[in-house]
């Protein structure tokens, strides 16, 4: 196997094509979720989780299901179906046979159900042509980036709560504002990923 | 035709399978929730102040139906450990009601600055700086963590110190926890004074810099009649199961930093209505 091209695809999920702030899938959460520090990397966590949990279920259907009945056009609403179900299942297992972790995510699986985040690397994973194995790793990848994200991001916030910003600036516009800086600073990768294997 | 019905056949297909799945797993891994610490954590506030010892108030409710006591709750007061009790089938046992007392008066008249402080409004953060920009390092630092952090709005500074409205006081505890200077105490909400200072500096040295600071002269010690009052490390203190509500440590103080008012709060103003 392409060892090398599993880690440019993970690195390149991570940090060139992060979800969140390149992309600009997951705002919700991303901006939602980032005031604390401990609640952003649960958050970042359960994402993780449901990635890998979701694309380990859609690939599946899409290239055993989906592709020979012709309806590769149902891709989206499958999917959302098949996510917000795997979720539910998960939550449920979770519940009963790992309570410390349920506490610890349970609230924000119900969240991530409909996290265009989750949907959307699901069904990047087809369009690029993934096989099962890379699709797995650009999952990780891309929730590994996505907690990246959310961890960077809370401790901007933490610093611009405590600001002293313009009163109509104040709360969720500066912290667009960062966010858009952030995620400037993150086309800085661009290059760096294509050049680093060349 | 036939190939919309196809699609919608499959779709609902999937669906059907997702549900019986998860129909079947609810069935299996039902967990069985413990009805008592569901009802215990009803009848709790749900300020999760931490004021009970315990993480917030389903950590009080789990730590209940183990044994813990039933009169841990201070915002909740008696009504809530009367509810607690009855739920738990025990005797009902008398919460002591606090009330937050704030042990300066350093306002902008009777203090002074040492340095013109500009940086985040927080006192935590102004602390930092030579221990605060008041005159007085041991005294109200006056930009408000306590306000913040007060979930019933009780607290406001008012001429650079912060003053607590026992009105709505309910004995949480948390401004205390969170004033950098240590200045708020929680004292039992059945007593009438309180030393509104908390300088140990020596006397001429705390009459310099604060107009009402205690000043350690010892009057009221001589002049209180249960010895509850004492000053120790030039900064008189109030021993509460010693005093009887007298007054007169407030009547003989030279500074007025002993003082005598009826700061009862919410729960006992309701309980004698």
């Amino acid at each position: 196997m392409d060892f090398k091209g599993l880690i440019v695809i993970l690195l390149t999920s991570v940090f060139v094509n992060n979800y969140v702030l390149s992309k600009f899938l997951g705002i919700c959460p991303f901006l939602g979720v980032s005031k604390k520090l401990d609640q952003a990397t649960g958050m970042g966590l359960s994402v993780i989780f449901v990635m890998l949990m979701a694309t380990a279920a859609t690939w599946p259907i899409q290239y055993y299901v989906l592709e020979p009945l012709n309806l590769g056009y149902m891709q989206t609403i499958v999917f959302i179906l098949v996510i917000a179900a795997l979720v539910q299942l998960v939550e449920m297992i979770l519940k009963k046979y790992i309570p410390g972790l349920h506490a610890s995510l349970g609230v924000y699986l119900p969240l991530i159900t409909t996290n265009c985040a989750v949907l959307g690397v699901t069904i990047n994973n087809i369009t690029d042509g993934y096989n099962f194995v890379e699709s797995m790793v650009s999952s990780l990848g891309c929730g590994l980036g996505f907690l990246l994200a959310m961890v960077l991001f809370s401790g901007v916030r933490q610093r611009t709560e405590n600001c002293d910003a313009p009163k109509c600036m104040k709360g969720l516009p500066i912290t667009l504002i960062a966010a858009a800086i952030v995620s400037l600073s993150f086309f800085g990768f661009a290059g760096v990923i294509d050049n680093l294997f060349a | 035709m036939t190939d919309i019905l196809f699609a919608v056949l499959i779709v609902t297909g999937i669906g059907l399978v997702c549900g019986i799945i998860l129909a079947i797993v609810s069935v299996f891994t039902k967990v069985e929730v413990d009805e008592t610490v569901e009802k215990l954590r009803a009848c709790l506030p749900g300020a999760n102040c931490g004021a009970c010892g315990y993480t917030g108030c389903d950590g009080y409710a789990s730590a209940l139906k183990n044994g813990a006591k039933t009169n841990l709750c201070v915002p909740g007061a008696d009504a809530v450990a009367k509810e607690i009790a009855d739920i738990l089938g025990v005797e009902a046992e008398d919460v002591v009601e606090q009330v937050a007392i704030v042990r300066c008066n350093g306002t902008c008249e009777a203090t002074g600055k040492k340095y013109e402080y500009q940086g985040i409004t927080s006192c935590a953060a102004v602390k930092t700086l030579y221990g605060g920009s008041g005159s007085c390092v041991y005294g109200c630092l006056g930009y408000g963590d306590c306000v913040n952090v007060c979930p019933q709005g009780a607290i406001s500074t008012e001429n650079g110190v912060a003053v607590i409205n026992p009105d709505k006081c309910t004995g949480c505890g948390l401004c205390s926890k969170t004033c950098p200077n240590k200045i708020i105490e929680m004292i039992p909400d059945v007593h009438r004074v309180a030393v509104r200072c908390s300088n140990k500096q020596k006397g001429a040295e705390t009459r310099k810099i604060c107009k009402n600071g205690c000043i350690g002269c010892k009057k009221c010690e001589l002049n209180c009649p249960t010895k509850a009052i004492k000053v120790t490390n030039n900064l008189a203190s109030v021993n509460y199961d010693l005093c009887i509500k007298c007054g007169k440590c407030a009547e003989v103080c030279p500074v007025h930093c002993v003082d005598w008012a009826d700061f009862s709060g919410y729960h006992r103003q309701n309980e004698e209505n």
